[in-house]
């Protein structure tokens, strides 16, 4: 990580033409029911960003508000270095797709489609195969690529979808990970990923989490959602701390992460 | 024409095909066969079997309104096929926005539209008691086809297969995920509209011949075959469009032979396909 921090968007580190995604007042309404409202947060680029919360409080709702798909009230704004606005490219990866098992698309036919015109009933580009090859090698997966979608795990389906929403990096890449269905070990390969990929691409990530341990270890922001809005927002020590938090997850799991988080500094001591 | 007709002499040189009804409808069967194998594949992909179903059920109002129209303006001579596109292409709009609504479930509003409509197409045909002169429609008549049908057929033809090619790829990564697609720049509720009028359109045009009650098996069975063996996306439109076209020729002579409908009869052989492929599926896992 190149810069602390942001506190002001004027900053000339940036490799990444979106330096800082603000979202003021931010609010969602849905056939005239409040989702969210008065979200406030603060992406700067090279952040990753997890959002938690239970369940229902809105946390896929406010990626897809980002990603432009449900309409919002209040403010966001894309900043790039100079403190202009940009349209960034945003990377998305669902948590999962509308598809029936049985269903004969393969994973070369998913990338295929969203990266020609030309129709992939009739014919795939010469190259797409080496393509998509090279874009599945970032997130481990090249084996997958004849497979068909249904046949995948929860995991491997995840690090598809991922490979897809990097090909071409995005500036912002907006994850919105399962409740269910993929393993730890899958879990901690995404996770690893996701922080590579921060680190060499300078990416703005936005990652939605259902596992508090993997972002306490790998996330440098959380954010909680709760009562339709961002009622806190910070490091995950910060966060992890604050009373909101605990009642939600219990105190079990806030004591076993500050004990996690006394050893992890111990142990930096002694090395 | 003339050339087809002498083309098909020269191949086919049989007693069943000397006739022009034969020829014609052997022409019909090669433009829509192929279309609605194509078509199937994205129906049966989204789920939407329901929905075709109650487009074909909805060109029976769309028959009442034009005879209705065609009573209050017999000078305007409307063909009950307008009418017919006209209302399935309304219907179809309707459903979709009344789906976005999100107020029940997309299987409800479908069975509450189709049901509506059918009732009120019922009523308005049934009045004074003279539904029979309709119920050609229930079965329907490939044998009927005139050339004027197959030159508005293969301009259809032609449009389908252009916009197959044009928006495919893009419907495709909408109807696995919308918010994925939007995150890639595609204008997810355009392709819906432009599939599902596409879908109306090609229904209404085929109705005549095909029958009200079976063009939706037409549309999905094809589909439904080839997803039992099929591995990847190209496969799947393949041996669909294959089932769909040998389907469409073999039940053609058959009926000829039998003196059965012909759409039925098509369907009936796809369905003979449906089970073969399922067993395939078995054996091979």
């Amino acid at each position: 990580m190149k810069h602390p921090i942001c506190v002001n968007s004027d900053c000339k580190i940036c490799e990444s033409s979106l330096c800082c995604t603000k979202i003021n007042n931010f609010g969602v309404k849905r056939s005239g029911i409040e989702i969210l409202k008065n979200v406030n947060l603060h992406i700067h680029c090279g952040d990753l960003t997890a959002v938690i919360g239970p369940n229902g409080a809105g946390k896929s709702t406010l990626l897809k508000a980002i990603l432009g798909e449900i309409s919002h009230t209040g403010e966001l704004q894309f900043l790039d270095a100079n403190n202009g606005t940009t349209k960034p490219s945003m990377g998305y990866v669902p948590q999962k797709l509308d598809l029936d098992s049985t269903s004969p698309t393969s994973v070369l036919d998913l990338f295929a489609a969203a990266h020609t015109n030309l129709p992939i009933w009739f014919t795939y580009p010469k190259k797409i195969r080496d393509r998509v090859r090279e874009s599945l090698a970032l997130t481990h997966g090249e084996h997958l690529i004849n497979k068909r979608l249904g046949e995948l795990s929860g995991g491997e389906l995840q690090r598809v979808l991922l490979a897809l929403a990097l090909d071409p990096v995005p500036h912002l890449l907006l994850l919105d990970e399962p409740v269910s269905g993929i393993d730890q070990k899958g879990l901690e390969l995404f996770y690893q990923t996701v922080s590579t990929l921060r680190k060499n691409y300078d990416l703005s990530i936005i990652l939605v989490s259902h596992d508090l341990n993997l972002v306490a270890e790998y996330a440098n922001r959380v954010a909680f959602v709760n009562n339709k809005t961002i009622e806190c927002c910070g490091t995950p020590q910060e966060v992890f701390t604050n009373e909101k938090v605990i009642q939600t997850f219990g105190l079990d799991w806030s004591n076993r992460f500050q004990r996690v988080e006394k050893d992890r500094v111990a142990n930096a001591l002694l090395v | 024409m003339h050339f087809w007709y002498s083309l098909v002499d020269f191949l086919l040189p049989f007693d069943w095909m000397q006739y022009g009804f034969m020829k014609n409808a052997l022409l019909g069967v090669l433009l829509v066969t192929p279309i609605f194998g194509l078509l199937g594949t994205m129906i049966v992909n989204n789920k939407m079997a329901f929905f075709s179903d109650s487009l074909g059920h909805s060109a029976l109002t769309g028959i009442a309104i034009g005879v209705i129209l065609g009573n209050a303006f017999p000078l305007l001579n409307i063909k009950p096929i307008w009418s017919m596109m006209f209302f399935s292409v309304l219907i179809t709009i309707a459903i979709l926005v009344v789906k976005e609504a999100n107020t029940a479930s997309t299987d409800t509003i479908i069975g509450v539209f189709s049901s509506s409509a059918v009732a009120l197409g019922l009523v308005i045909l049934t009045r004074n008691g003279g539904f029979n002169k309709y119920s050609g429609y229930l079965i329907g008549d490939f044998l009927s086809i005139s050339p004027t049908d197959l030159l508005l057929l293969g301009m259809v033809f032609v449009l389908v297969i252009l916009l197959w090619v044009l928006i495919f790829n893009k419907l495709l990564l909408a109807s696995m995920n919308p918010s994925l697609a939007r995150s890639r720049g595609i204008k997810v509720k355009q392709y819906e509209y432009l599939f599902a009028v596409m879908m109306a359109v090609i229904v209404t045009i085929s109705i005549q011949w095909v029958g009200i009650l079976i063009i939706s098996s037409l549309l999905v069975i094809p589909a439904a075959s080839s997803r039992n063996i099929a591995k990847n996306m190209r496969q799947y439109h393949i041996y669909s469009v294959l089932i769909a076209l040998v389907s469409g020729l073999s039940g053609l002579i058959l009926s000829y032979f039998w003196g059965t409908a012909t759409g039925a009869t098509i369907v009936l052989i796809t369905s003979g396909f449906f089970a073969l492929t399922f067993g395939l599926k078995l054996r091979l896992g």
